[in-house]
């Protein structure tokens, strides 16, 4: 391993809780790859298709009406920052996909903007993931994601879809939209998989 | 096939700082050698790690600000007063020191000739760095894509690459214009305030042109950029945008 000359750097106080590379920021940063879409609720809804009987949606104001979760965890990005103790709330994704009996392995999240990211079912089930429309006690913001995202906190923050429509359930995977620039395919920052072949 | 030459796996590699660059008092351009560099496309970043004595790493984004046809690799940093890693960028490397980055990342925020035009490079302050890499390339290559530039800097001596981006003026097929948003000279002819949607409409394209659109900046400028270019009608498909910083949430 190479010293850096000159180079001391800080350390975070709780570094149990920052994979590795990562540092902590308060701040909440924002990336996207296009401009912010601005869907109305009252043509939002929230589809799982693909490998089901028939695909199943929900309004805005039926998702408004499912049993929501209050959850605080940590969230890292691949661009290095990694924010403590991010106050959600949201609806657990075991209330979809209970109700969308499949034997799809995979999941291809979409958004309004075209969107798009994959996630190996499993790691949707089990109160590991979310559909959240807010942060902090307030509507998400439209540059967080808002009206409502898919939260994964336990991947990569770019599997946590902004804008979310939906999930397309698959038999095979399928990379999408930074998996196929060459970010990694399933994105554990405990691993530091941020790139392929990490 | 594009996917495929996509994944490689980007391995930690070292580079010599061959010469350091105040752009403003807080930005300075680090150029390196770097013996085996796989190349890159103009637009995207690398990954920098530092290691202190004991061990400790930790590692950072930045732009590249040279084009896939310049000799050498050069980052453009700009130093945050709280942060780790660009006040030692900027404050402390200098020339024979070796640093160690991975790259190059990012396929989205890129651009190649074949893509089409004409082209709208929207910039607000150091964001202007990966614009530049796509200008440098669209001369170096001759493309004859029409290009128009939007800078938006705090004032004229805030704004980097200034001589560069007078020279590029120059070009028959680049129009630069530049605002300055908190103070300008009194013989400033240029834009002054904050983009809108009546700047954007000035200094870029018309929506039935078809442009394709590069915007990057802090969250806030880039927001506000992207969402008038899309109420000019601009499509949404064809803007790319890149973002630094947070809304302060």
């Amino acid at each position: 391993m190479a010293v850096t000359r000159g180079f001391v750097g800080r350390r975070t106080a709780d570094s149990s809780r920052v994979p590795p590379g990562q540092y902590v920021t308060r701040d909440f940063p924002v990336l996207s790859a296009g401009p912010t879409p601005y869907t109305p609720l009252d043509a939002w809804d929230f589809t799982i298709r693909g490998g089901v009987d028939r695909p199943v949606s929900w309004s805005w104001t039926e998702f408004q009406a499912l049993p929501h979760e209050k959850f605080t965890v940590d969230i890292h990005c691949v661009t290095k920052w990694t924010k403590l103790d991010m106050a959600w709330s949201g609806v657990s994704l075991d209330t979809f996909l209970d109700a969308t009996p499949t034997q799809a392995a995979y999941a291809l999240a979409f958004s309004d903007g075209g969107y798009t990211t994959n996630i190996p079912l499993a790691d949707l089930r089990g109160g590991r993931a979310w559909v959240v429309d807010e942060y902090d006690g307030r509507p998400l913001d439209p540059e967080h994601g808002g009206p409502a995202r898919l939260l994964v906190p336990h991947l990569y923050f770019w599997k946590s879809a902004k804008w979310i429509r939906g999930l397309d359930l698959r038999a095979a995977d399928q990379p999408g939209f930074w998996e196929m620039f060459g970010y990694h395919n399933y994105g554990d920052p405990w691993k530091e998989q941020r790139y392929y072949g990490d | 096939m594009e996917r495929a030459a996509l994944l490689r796996r980007l391995t930690w590699q070292t580079g010599t700082v061959i010469s350091t660059t105040f752009e403003t008092p807080r930005v300075k351009t680090i150029t390196l050698a770097v013996p085996d560099w796989r190349g890159h496309r103009a637009g995207q970043h690398l990954d920098v790690r530092l290691t202190a004595p004991d061990g400790y790493q930790t590692e950072r984004s930045y732009s590249i600000a040279t084009a896939p046809t310049d000799e050498y690799l050069s980052l453009t940093v700009e130093r945050l007063d709280d942060g780790e890693v660009s006040p030692y960028l900027v404050d402390e490397l200098r020339a024979g020191d070796e640093l160690e980055f991975r790259g190059p990342v990012g396929g989205h925020f890129v651009w190649d000739n074949d893509f089409g035009g004409p082209l709208f490079l929207v910039a607000g302050g150091s964001g202007l760095v990966p614009l530049r890499s796509m200008l440098r390339y669209h001369r170096a290559i001759g493309s004859r894509v029409p290009v128009r530039v939007l800078c938006s800097a705090r004032s004229l001596e805030l704004l980097i690459y200034r001589e560069e981006l007078m020279e590029m003026a120059t070009y028959d097929l680049v129009d630069v214009s530049i605002t300055l948003t908190r103070e300008a000279p009194s013989s400033w002819r240029g834009y002054r305030g904050r983009i809108d949607p009546m700047l954007l409409s000035m200094a870029g394209w018309a929506a039935d042109q078809m442009p394709l659109t590069y915007i990057c900046g802090p969250t806030a400028f880039v927001e506000t950029a992207a969402a008038g270019l899309v109420a000019l009608g601009y499509d949404a498909a064809r803007i790319r945008t890149e973002r630094f910083g947070g809304t302060g949430v």
